[in-house]
């Protein structure tokens, strides 16, 4: 399959340079040519480095015991056992887990979404004494790490009871994230002061502005917050580990970890367990990968 | 009737000015309202809990009983009778040092790799970037069967080419090798960064560049990489603050946080982590949280400063 798609390749960099290039003397062209199939099959040498965990994953995770020990080992499964994910699903709560999950997530995307969108705003669109010092203290907040807070925070979920609860897994992202209010500026900047000018005319406040102009004109900035939230959210495991103290109120993680410290060295199931819990973000990247990569380029434009 | 005219104008002015003053205080009122979930929660969640720290790490606070002041003794501990904290900091500085050029470097050289108009390569990208976005303990679970010795994807491969695999997370030489290679395996993520950067460089440089003879060597030498060290710069910092908070993939790879073999695994905040949730010895840890903060405020100041001997802005 590698070698059938490196040839094909190859032909269609012969054809592009034979036709755009013609200018070129044919010393120069042969040199291109040569330099393109290198980098192709550099990149085929990558991609392929980079696919084989994954596809190695799905691969063991549709085996029978007896062919993951056997050596040399098969890299397309001989028999296939779909009911190793019949068994993983039956051997933890999976499914009660997974409702968990979704109940974490559903709320911190929404909290990351609309808190970030709202601090962003001000940020970007009004004017108050203070405003630059106190975004820098945004742009500082990035600098302290995690663990920094962690055990002081914790100490005051204690106290006030929250240990145990959801709650210190979701309140928090409704005071925004410096990452995402930086992301979300940039975004608020690139439009036009004059909309906001002629709806302050027409006798709007900030909050109509917010919600009415600014939520649907942003969308394509909030949707990549919400994606990488619920990506964040979903794979989350330091945060459960901390704070869920009840067994029936584990996420997906907490119990993959668990299930991974029961069933050591049972690739298969560990695998087919994987490959479930991977499975929404693979697919999340695949529908809305545009999202994902635009919310890098902001970065990456602004900050170059 | 002149003079009457100049002191209405005079009055019209002083209520324009008012108006415009009392617009301003109302504009200045909405942005507070609009950051003010930003700075409760920064009082709330960070400024507040690290005063705490602060107040805290001179202290034998064990979250039950005991608050007392013990002075410097936290620190002293550290450095002298606590044996497995040097061993800790050394695996973190140990991980840290061979992660981050690692992974800037392999972001630097797939960026190069992408940054070209071919066919295919928007397949590329999204192939290179796909494992930067997958993260948490099915990726540890997943890498903990690719580096099994016996089972494992990458021992077979180096089987093939005639190399007996090492043990990976069995043998305390191999355990940190192990987690940095699981690290550059999500290596998109800076990669994409850096692609951005790169398709903003103007095209004309490379062309006068190949009319005066420079090769791609040359090329990527005098022109791509200086073009891109602001961004190498944030990636070096914001990578190094990351690296040393290194702490999942080993809880979840040694078994609930027991460090692996010969304590290799024992990072930092591993550590920490035993002391503040295991035995509950709170002071201390939020005296170790405190020394993590000034050591990678320490290394971000140090790149500031040398920041202008390289980063061309």
């Amino acid at each position: 399959m590698i070698e059938s798609s490196k040839t094909k390749y190859v032909q269609e960099s012969d054809s592009s340079s034979s036709t755009s290039k013609t200018k070129y003397f044919k010393s120069k062209k042969k040199q291109d040519r040569n330099g393109k199939i290198l980098v192709y099959i550099v990149l085929i040498l990558v991609s392929v480095l980079l696919l084989s965990p994954l596809v190695w994953m799905v691969s063991t995770s549709l085996k029978p015991m007896q062919e993951i020990v056997r050596f040399p080992p098969t890299f397309i499964p001989e028999t296939i056992v779909w009911q190793n994910y019949v068994d993983t699903v039956q051997s933890f709560p999976f499914f009660k887990y997974m409702g968990n999950t979704l109940i974490i997530t559903i709320f911190v995307v929404l909290g990351n979404v609309l808190s970030n969108s709202f601090i962003a705003y001000g940020f970007a669109k009004i004017e108050f004494p203070g405003k630059k010092v106190l975004f820098a203290l945004v742009l500082a907040t990035m600098m302290v790490p995690g663990f920094v807070t962690m055990i002081p925070q914790y100490i005051l979920f204690t106290r006030i009871n929250w240990v145990g609860t959801y709650l210190p897994l979701i309140v928090p992202s409704f005071f925004g994230s410096a990452f995402n209010i930086f992301l979300l500026r940039q975004f608020y900047l690139s439009i036009n002061n004059e909309l906001i000018e002629a709806a302050k005319i027409d006798g709007a406040n900030h909050l109509y502005i917010w919600s009415h102009l600014m939520i649907p004109l942003t969308k394509p900035a909030l949707i990549t917050v919400g994606i990488m939230s619920f990506n964040g959210a979903w794979n989350d495991f330091l945060g459960p580990l901390l704070y869920i103290t009840d067994e029936s109120m584990y996420t997906l993680q907490i119990g993959l970890q668990s299930f991974s410290n029961q069933s050591t060295t049972q690739w298969n199931y560990l695998m087919a367990g994987a490959t479930l819990v991977l499975i929404p973000s693979i697919l999340l990247f695949f529908f809305a990968q545009k999202y994902f990569i635009e919310g890098m380029d902001l970065t990456g434009g602004t900050k170059g | 009737m002149h003079a009457n005219q100049t002191s209405n104008n005079n009055g019209k002015n002083k209520r324009k000015k008012m108006n415009w003053n009392k617009r301003k205080r109302n504009e200045a009122l909405w942005g507070l309202l609009f950051v003010s979930p930003f700075i409760i929660g920064f009082l709330a969640f960070m400024f507040l809990p690290m005063m705490f720290s602060l107040i805290g790490s001179f202290t034998n606070y064990n979250i039950t009983s005991q608050m007392d002041f013990i002075g410097l003794d936290n620190f002293i501990r550290m450095f002298t009778t606590d044996q497995l904290f040097l061993k800790s900091l050394y695996n973190t500085i140990y991980y840290v040092i061979l992660n981050v050029p690692l992974t800037t470097a392999g972001g630097v050289f797939l960026a190069v790799l992408l940054n070209r108009n071919i066919r295919g390569i928007t397949i590329f990208r999204t192939i290179f970037y796909l494992p930067a976005i997958l993260s948490g303990v099915a990726v540890y679970v997943l890498w903990m069967q690719l580096l099994s010795p016996t089972s494992g994807l990458i021992n077979l491969v180096l089987s093939f080419v005639g190399i007996d695999g090492p043990a990976w997370l069995f043998d305390p030489d191999w355990t940190k090798p192990a987690l940095i290679l699981m690290r550059l395996w999500s290596v998109g993520g800076a990669m994409l960064l850096y692609l951005a950067t790169l398709q903003n460089v103007p095209r004309q440089l490379y062309e006068s560049a190949e009319v005066d003879g420079a090769n791609r060597f040359k090329k990527l030498w005098h022109i791509t990489l200086p073009m891109i060290t602001p961004i190498i710069f944030y990636d070096v910092i914001t990578s190094t603050i990351g690296a040393f908070q290194i702490f999942q993939a080993a809880y979840v790879m040694t078994e609930n946080g027991t460090g692996g073999p010969a304590n290799s695994l024992l990072f930092y905040n591993l550590h920490m982590w035993n002391k503040a949730f295991v035995a509950f010895d709170m002071g201390y840890a939020m005296a170790m949280s405190l020394v993590l903060f000034a050591i990678v405020l320490v290394l971000t100041f140090i790149n500031l400063k040398l920041a202008p001997k390289w980063v061309h802005y």
